[in-house]
């Protein structure tokens, strides 16, 4: 028996009441608030400094309170954020083409398979028009018409152009926006900022957060900090998989430490594998780049029809070629969900179709848009792109088609949280890829930015003073209580562990051994035997490593192995929770395709009936336990998911 | 592939550092450089030696967190790339590469091959922003921005921040960081009514921070990851003293 069932609690979301475009201004009307006199006397922990840390830390101590940072990178600039390429969402309907709040909310719904909140989904889209605003105030240069109006483009799974960009740099661009609004506040007084600083575990009293224990990774000294709240913003882990689009530092540990003391995870399985990567091309890489997805609005994509092909790709011609997505999905086309896109490319490369010295990837062509709209153009739109695969693979993509195969990416799964933000936790947050909340079982490109920035900017600075309104100021923490000299204990505890085993393996070893296990296991597809056969498999690697790692013994100073060890000693945790989860779904829905359930063509098969609900995971220290929040669809009629 | 390495080792920001000599085997030639180091440092590791401590995180050019010299260049031979994007087909069989920090006043050594860039964020803090709190902001398309004048802000805009202008500036200078940030708002519209004061500011960080003085050598935009232009530092200077009495 893997897991548990309490039927006895059930979440509450905190849903307001109203029409469903009534529910967020009714939340608002009604939301106790702070006077700005008293705000000052409130402090904040916001743990992540990427886009949504970055701007909640901003927006709040705009509002008044004191706040204080925390990220692993030397500046906050550096949050992984600043790698999304593609472009950011938004209901702005610029293009006359049919947009509106409802559709894209209908659209990010559907792409998540029905497996999020309506209320929270149209939320979403119903504050994405006013980012843009906040934006391009702070001066970032999205992308123009010749006319000066803002211009857009179209993203995976949608039929309107509601996506806005900055070159191939979006990403960094908003984040810089937020930094910068950030940094305005660190030098008003209303921010500390500490960088270089990792947040070891968090601190519970009486069931409420109270704060956090951090390691400064340049000393190594450790420091409690107390606080009336606590937001994690601390990102996505799919780093897990090892080889992933995501920096080698991003981690899961502030979001399982939390999940230790108390927090619920949700649905942690629910994991986006990117079509659109670079293949993995010999054992000591360390990650897989993007490609941004922006690229299938005018590449084709492609594999020979005849598995011994040998020639080149360009010497293939027309009629050798499959065109599979094109194919299997012709309204869609290159422009089919992510999900979708990646297990139709698993499908193919499984098959013996794959291209590439390892037969792993296929082809990404850009032959037709350059014959189509000039090499200029492709030039324009994609240029640095181009350049940077280059860089990469050495190869001229003008010339020749790239190749590209799927990646671990984005992670629908997070804490749980209510529609405050909340998790279950009073006075623990969580924000960003870090939370459970929008994106149901598959992300819709563009979407993630968007979410990071709307819980950051306009969600948490109303949901959060509520909470404090209601705690008031009787209750002070105290960083000398027992609670924090026992989770401080605690982390000494762990970190003298790690040191004290001086195996024969480095901490990457049991990480790239892991990632094997997940992507094989509990990656583009699963089964019951496969992720049986992971959880024994990650069992026995994480006995190994409390008995074969090896790092450097520094506990006072720069140690980069102790840090990744503590990483790695949390993903193997877990690790064996996603299996549970993935486990205990027994229907497809989608980026979580489970072999035993899809239709006679291969295609999920969702199950409304028992699986409409988002699995939550309590810890019990032992066995984990299933707590179910169903999900109701008051003003959708959920329906299969077709791209065909 | 086989590399002669001479690596800058050093404990901490008070130790005195020097080079030290490694050999690393059997690379493969689409090996990244930061890659390289990470199987040395594997070897490292496994012998009980203190591992090669150097930064990175999205390893794939836009984080800026990278930060090597190498052979004698800020982020090594190739333009335009940073050290995370330097692959080991860019250098000869057998070669010898000399690895160490970017070196400047103001970025200590913390160990090894990691500095310390908190200035950088202290340049910014001063006035690299347009005043807008959340909620403000007028409707996007109100105000009209050609698309020339936007690529030009989002050319200064790129910046990665990884100081790689002040190692290579024989001066120190972080004139090339402050400029492209002072031109990227200058030139939009939002970032306008500020300007004065922003150039003021930053300037006076700038200097009071220890960095030093541009003397238009240009090393800063040969070495610069994003390609950005050394006219941004005359844009900078003609507004800084367009202002001074
Ligand atoms: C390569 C790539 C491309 C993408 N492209 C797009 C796109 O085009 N459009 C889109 O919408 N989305 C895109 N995404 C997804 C999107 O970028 C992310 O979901 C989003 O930026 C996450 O923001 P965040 O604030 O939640 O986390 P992050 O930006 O990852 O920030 C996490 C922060 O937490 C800190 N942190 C983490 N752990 C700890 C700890 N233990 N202690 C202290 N601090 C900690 C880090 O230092 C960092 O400051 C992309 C993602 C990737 C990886």
């Amino acid at each position: 028996m893997y897991f548990t069932t309490d039927t006895a609690t059930s979440p509450n979301a905190k849903i307001p009441e109203g029409d469903l475009k009534d529910k967020w201004s009714n939340f608002k009307d009604q939301a106790r608030l702070i006077s700005p006199g008293n705000r000052q006397k409130y402090h904040i922990l916001v743990v992540g400094t990427g886009l949504s840390g970055a701007s909640a830390a901003a927006s709040l101590a705009e509002l008044g309170y004191q706040v204080s940072t925390f990220c692993f990178q030397d500046s906050p600039r550096r949050a992984h954020s600043v790698a999304a390429q593609g472009g950011v969402n938004a209901m702005k309907n610029y293009k006359n083409d049919g947009d509106s709040i409802y559709r894209m909310f209908y659209d990010t719904l559907k792409g998540g398979d029905f497996r999020a909140r309506e209320a929270n989904v149209y939320r979403l889209a119903e504050c994405s028009s006013h980012l843009i605003d906040q934006a391009v105030a702070q001066g970032v240069p999205f992308a123009r018409e010749y006319s000066g109006y803002l211009a857009n483009r179209s993203f995976g799974g949608v039929q309107v152009s509601r996506t806005f960009y900055a070159r191939g740099q979006t990403g960094q661009q908003l984040l810089l926006g937020a930094y910068q609004a950030m940094m305005r506040q660190v030098h008003l007084g209303k921010i500390r900022s500490y960088t270089r600083h990792e947040m070891l575990d968090l601190v519970t009293e009486n069931g409420l957060a109270r704060g956090i224990i951090v390691r400064n990774m340049d000393t190594g000294a450790i420091s409690r900090h107390a606080a009336d709240a606590v937001v994690l913003a601390t990102g996505g882990f799919g780093k897990i998989f090892y080889l992933s689009t995501l920096a080698m530092g991003c981690n899961g540990s502030a979001i399982w430490r939390a999940h230790k003391k108390g927090a619920w995870a949700a649905c942690p399985s629910w994991t986006q594998i990117h079509p659109t990567c670079l293949p993995q091309a010999g054992n000591y890489q360390s990650k897989l780049t993007l490609m941004s997805e922006s690229l299938r609005n005018d590449g084709r994509i492609w594999v020979p029809r005849n598995k011994n092909e040998n020639r080149k790709a360009v010497e293939v011609p027309e009629e050798d070629r499959d065109y599979y997505l094109e194919r299997k999905y012709p309204s869609y086309g290159n422009l089919a969900p992510r999900d979708i896109a990646s297990r139709a490319a698993k499908e193919r490369i499984d098959a013996g179709y794959g291209v590439g010295p390892l037969k792993n990837a296929v082809y990404l062509d850009f032959k037709d848009a350059i014959s189509k709209h000039g090499k200029g153009t492709i030039v324009k739109r994609y240029g640095n792109l181009f350049n940077m695969y280059e860089k990469i693979t050495g190869i001229n993509a003008y010339e020749q088609p790239m190749m590209i195969s799927p990646a671990a990416h984005f992670s629908m799964g997070g804490l749980w949280v209510d529609y405050e933000l909340s998790t279950n936790i009073p006075g623990l947050y969580a924000i960003g890829e870090a939370n459970f909340s929008d994106h149901g079982a598959n992300r819709l490109g563009a979407n993630s930015l968007l979410q990071a920035c709307v819980d950051g900017y306009y969600i948490l600075p109303q949901t959060l003073p509520q909470f404090l309104a209601q705690q008031g100021k009787a209750n002070q923490p105290d960083s000398d209580s027992e609670a924090f000299f026992l989770a401080e204990q605690q982390v000494r505890s762990r970190l003298e562990g790690l040191c004290a085993i001086n195996g024969n393996k480095t901490a990457d070893h049991f990480h790239r051994e892991l990632g094997k296990i997940l992507y094989d296991k509990c990656g583009l597809s699963r089964s019951a035997k496969g992720l049986t056969a992971a959880i024994e498999a990650i069992r026995m690697l994480k006995k190994t490593f409390y008995e074969e790692l090896k790092i450097p013994s520094v506990l006072n100073g720069i140690n980069e192995e102790l840090e990744k060890a503590g990483r790695v000693a949390d993903y193997l945790e877990i690790s064996e929770l996603m299996c549970v989860d993935a486990l205990s779904r027994e229907e497809s829905c989608g980026a979580h395709f489970r072999e035993e359930y899809q239709t006679p063509d291969g295609e999920a098969r969702r199950n409304d009936s028992e699986y409409s609900y988002i699995s939550c995971w309590k810890n019990s220290g032992d066995i984990p336990v299933l707590i179910r929040e169903p999900l109701h669809f008051e003003f959708t009629k959920p329906t299969e998911r077709s791209y065909k | 592939m086989n590399f002669k390495l001479k690596i800058w080792r050093q404990d901490n920001a008070q130790a005195a550092g020097k080079l030290v000599d490694y050999e690393v085997e059997n690379i493969s030639a689409d090996t990244s450089f930061l890659e390289m180091l990470d199987q040395l440092n594997e070897t490292l590791i496994l012998r009980g030696e203190n591992p090669i401590s150097f930064d990175y995180d999205c390893r794939e050019g836009i984080c800026g967190q990278c930060c090597l010299f190498i052979n004698g260049r800020a982020h090594g031979p190739l333009a335009h790339t940073s050290t995370c994007q330097l692959h080991m087909r860019s250098f000869r069989e057998s070669e010898t590469i000399y690895v160490e920090p970017f070196r400047a006043g103001p970025f200590p050594v913390k160990k090894d091959l990691k500095i310390d860039r908190k200035p950088l964020d202290e340049i910014i803090a001063s006035g690299g922003y347009v005043s807008v709190n959340t909620g403000q902001a007028p409707e996007a398309n109100a105000t009209l921005i050609d698309s020339d004048t936007v690529e030009q802000a989002f050319d200064a805009a790129s910046c990665i921040g990884c100081g790689a202008c002040v190692a290579a500036c024989k001066n120190g200078s972080a004139a090339l960081f402050t400029a492209a940030k002072i031109s990227h708002l200058f030139r939009l519209p939002q970032g306008k009514i500020e300007h004065k004061q922003r150039v003021k500011n930053m300037v006076k960080t700038m200097d009071k921070l220890g960095f030093g003085a541009c003397s238009n050598t240009g090393a800063c935009e040969v070495e610069c990851p994003q390609g950005i232009s050394i006219s941004h530092i005359a844009l900078m200077n003609r507004e800084y003293f367009k202002k001074s009495p």
